[in-house]
């Protein structure tokens, strides 16, 4: 069995894992075209804890339940963050809600982000699309504890400018001390940034090999191409933690749906050091 | 315990037996013949039992054929594993009313309280086959408690096999075909000269309780070597065989070989083998509402990596195709499971093989991908792809 | 103060090419600084120089009538824009626009091509350099039109 890299708070649900929970929608935010972030508030407990990475599963009304990272930061347990891309029946759903919209919440599951390898050394965020939603909660989480790190750099690959999420987040990312280095695959000519793939900023943001600690997330395409890049810079394998997705169900290791080769991702992951499952997803239709 | 460790019970006593369970609020389940097959099922007495059949097994058929004798246990496994009672194939985990704003309000989780259940007729394979699916339910992160209440107090009646089935492979996999522990009784079924009782290991106190009331007979030499004799017998009849000597490795290292092209070409992706599987335990959930959506009820169904919904994430299906599923399907019984859960997923009790409306045989796959890398090795390497 | 010679140098795209050569191509090369809003040049305008950034930035940009400018790419120190220089017709593709002030280091394309001509040897380590630059930018380019961030279809 794959190591988990990191200690996570203990699940406390009072039902049982397969029964969810009620969390009261207090703030819903349109990020961009087809993506919303809502704020819940849990009604059956006082909060909720959760460690960065984790992920709950979510449905709104009996629509179907999906597994949605959380992209809160994990110091305000009060509040449950979840950013949304509506792209079928559940997610929909879950982005149509209006704020006092109770939706149904299972969770924490999963592992977490190992930020704590990077103390001392340079953190690397790579994000791509939506992928920056579950990077964010390590993303303030290093923020929090700035001066443990040495750099905290942030790659932001996104389609095109109006498809960025937090785009005001990001400049007050930068002023307490976060490389902020952003980039879209096409733009119009309003757009003053980069353009072009995620995987030139590595180059751009003269990352240090021996010094350095990749996280990433984004289609599974990006992360491959990513890795490449990162190699060739010297940045070995053991060096890059990526955050997976499968067809997670049940988020408890017990419906089988979400294997990969010798791990479930629910409950190994979704969280990997690259030297670990990298051999795998190179297997096609693993 | 006052009562020897092996007694003999007498055919005419079973029923006694089977009281004495009931008597103690057990509900029986056990081996009946229906539809031209031996399922499980309540059973209230010996006449319920397929007494006088057996079963002809071998890839894709099945058949129950008349005994000349009235053995109570005389045929191998059927289509179905007591997999069902450990996990029902629907389970209903939650209901709720939806409000006004779509939101669930008085969610309630049925009450768990399952009846006290006794198995009666459990086979070695098929108790290895729950402890495996014990590991995998009660071992999840978050075991869900309704999985342990529904087999919390289980009495277990093993039968130790009289023979062997045409599709068994227990002594492969080394699940079998004697049972070792796990029971609270086994019994060896011996008919010779006139004569049929059976010898009755104890394996539990309460078991030693039970047949205490009913078998007083301290079992002699002559019947426990007959016994053993009977399990040799079996032993030495199995209809097929695995050389499982670092079968996680060789399927590790054959995730790309043409055989998985080749039995593809054979497989339907009907998931037969994963419903009669008695460890296969992957289930899927659904949401249903009533008409106006005012309530919804959440359940757990079995479900089968065969079917392409299994792999879907955003975008479509990771295993698209028959020769990915398959390769999941098998790679996962006899190889990956070890990484994931610390032992195999298969005891070797052939059902696979069995209900394969085409006859694939997952020992033939083995064979046919070991063969190749030994072929492979003798030649240097120059050989044509074809076994 | 630092010579063309020391800027060229340290480029990735020279790395490796000897003291001589460095020299040799040196001569066609001179310091240059363009302002922010300048076009380097416009899609079809003759390739008659290779630029290397030093600093600053630059976009490529295709004009489409109806949608303006959109860009295709930028690029900083320490790439080098373009190869439309090496063959014929010699006509730039794409509009390459100052983003932020940019220091240059450009090369005169006919004299590259002349000195290449003289000498196979210097050719070759040209083309070898340059068609590498062109697989990454293929390569990355390959990445964009997939798309990958898009609605790739209907899901949970």
């Amino acid at each position: 069995m794959l190591a988990r890299p990191s200690e996570q708070p203990p699940f406390t649900s009072a039902y049982g894992p397969m029964a969810p929970e009620r969390f009261e929608v207090i703030a819903k935010r349109q990020e961009t075209a087809d993506t919303w972030t809502l704020d819940l508030r849990p009604r059956d407990r006082v909060d909720f804890p959760f460690a960065p990475g984790q992920f709950t599963m979510i449905s709104a009304g009996g629509a179907g339940e999906v597994p949605i990272s959380i992209s809160g930061p994990a110091d305000d347990p009060a509040v449950l963050v979840q950013t949304v891309r509506a792209v079928g029946l559940a997610t929909e759903a879950i982005c149509a809600a209006t704020v006092g919209q109770v939706l149904a919440v299972r969770g924490p599951f999963g592992g977490s982000w190992p930020t704590e390898v990077a103390r001392g050394a340079d953190l690397v965020i790579v994000a791509g699309g939506i992928g920056l939603a579950p990077l964010r909660p390590a993303v303030l989480d290093a923020l929090a504890h700035r001066d443990e790190y040495r750099r905290v750099v942030l790659l932001y690959g996104g389609r095109s400018p109006d498809q960025l999420l937090y785009p005001e987040e990001l400049a007050r990312w930068a002023e307490r001390g976060c490389e902020v280095l952003i980039t879209v695959d096409s733009a119009g000519p309003e757009w003053l940034g980069h353009v072009g793939v995620v995987t030139r900023l590595l180059r751009r943001a003269a990352i240090h090999p021996q010094r350095s600690f990749v996280l990433m997330c984004g289609p599974e395409v990006m992360m491959r191409f990513v890795l490449e890049t990162a190699s060739a810079q010297g940045i070995s394998a053991d060096r890059v933690y990526a955050s997976l997705e499968r067809n997670m169900q049940c988020g408890i290791g017990h419906c089988g749906h979400c294997q990969l080769g010798p791990t479930l991702v629910c409950r190994d992951g979704p969280v990997y050091r690259w030297d670990e499952l990298g051999p795998w997803l190179e297997i096609r239709e693993l | 315990m006052a009562l020897p460790s092996t007694v003999l019970l007498d055919r005419a006593d079973f029923d006694e037996l089977m009281r004495a369970l009931t008597g103690r609020g057990y509900t029986i389940v056990g081996p009946t013949v229906r539809d031209r097959a031996i399922v499980y099922d309540e059973i209230a007495s010996a006449a319920d039992l397929p007494i006088g059949w057996t079963d002809e097994q071998d890839g894709g058929h099945y058949r129950l054929v008349r005994r000349a004798d009235e053995a109570l246990f005389g045929y191998a496994v059927g289509p179905q594993s007591w997999k069902q009672y450990q996990l029902p194939a629907q389970v209903t985990l939650w209901r709720a009313r939806v409000d006004e704003h779509g939101g669930l309000t008085d969610l309630v989780e049925p009450p768990a309280d399952p009846p006290r259940l006794a198995f009666l007729g459990a086979r070695s394979c098929e108790l290895h086959a729950m402890g495996i699916l014990d590991r995998v339910l009660v071992g999840a992160t978050h075991p869900d408690p309704a999985d342990r209440a529904r087999t919390a107090d289980l009495f277990v009646i093993a039968v130790q096999c009289g023979q062997a089935g045409g599709t068994c492979f227990c002594v492969s996999m080394g699940t079998g075909p004697v049972a070792d522990r796990g029971f609270d009784l086994a019994l060896t079924e011996m008919l010779e000269d006139g004569r049929h009782y059976f010898v009755v290991e104890v394996g539990s106190e309460r078991g030693a309780e039970v047949i205490g009331e009913v078998a007083h007979e301290a079992a002699g030499e002559a019947q426990i070597a007959g016994a053993a004799a009977v399990h040799d017998r079996t032993a030495a009849s199995m209809g097929r065989e695995m050389d499982v000597t670092d079968i996680k490795s060789l399927l590790y290292r054959n995730l790309e070989h043409p055989r998985w092209d080749d039995v593809a070409d054979r497989c339907l992706t009907c998931g037969n083998c994963t419903m009669v599987c008695p460890t296969c335990f992957c289930t899927t959930v659904e949401d249903v509402t009533d008409l106006d959506g005012s309530h919804v009820e959440r359940h757990q169904q079995w479900d089968s990596c065969f079917t392409v919904d299994y792999s879907h994430v955003h975008g479509g299906a990771v295993r698209s195709g028959t020769r990915s599923r398959y390769r999941q399907w098998m790679t996962h019984k006899l190889a990956t499971w070890f990484d994931q859960f610390g032992s195999s997923g298969c005891v070797g009790c052939g059902r696979c093989i069995t209900w394969c409306p085409v006859g694939i045989d997952i020992t033939e796959e083995v064979r046919a991908i070991r063969q190749s890398e030994e072929v492979a090795r003798l030649t240097g390497g120059c050989t044509s792809a074809d076994d | 103060m630092q010579t063309i010679e020391d800027l060229i140098a340290v480029a990735p795209v020279f790395d490796g090419l000897s003291k001589d050569y460095l020299a040799l191509i040196a001569d066609c090369a001179r310091n240059e600084r363009a302002d922010a809003g300048k076009f380097l040049f416009h899609e079809g305008d003759l390739a008659d120089r290779l630029f290397l950034i030093r600093s600053g930035t630059v976009r490529l940009e295709v004009y489409a009538p109806g949608r303006g400018s959109l860009a295709i790419e930028t690029l900083e120190a320490p790439e080098v824009i373009g190869w439309s220089w090496l063959f014929p017709p010699y006509r730039w593709h794409l509009d390459a626009r100052v983003l932020v002030e940019a220091g240059l280091v450009s090369f005169d394309a006919a004299c590259l091509r002349g000195k290449s001509d003289a000498d196979h040897e210097l050719g070759y380590e040209l083309m070898r350099r340059f068609a590498a630059v062109m697989v990454e930018r293929l390569m990355a380019t390959r990445l964009q039109l997939l798309d990958i961030y898009g609605n790739a279809g209907a899901a949970v």
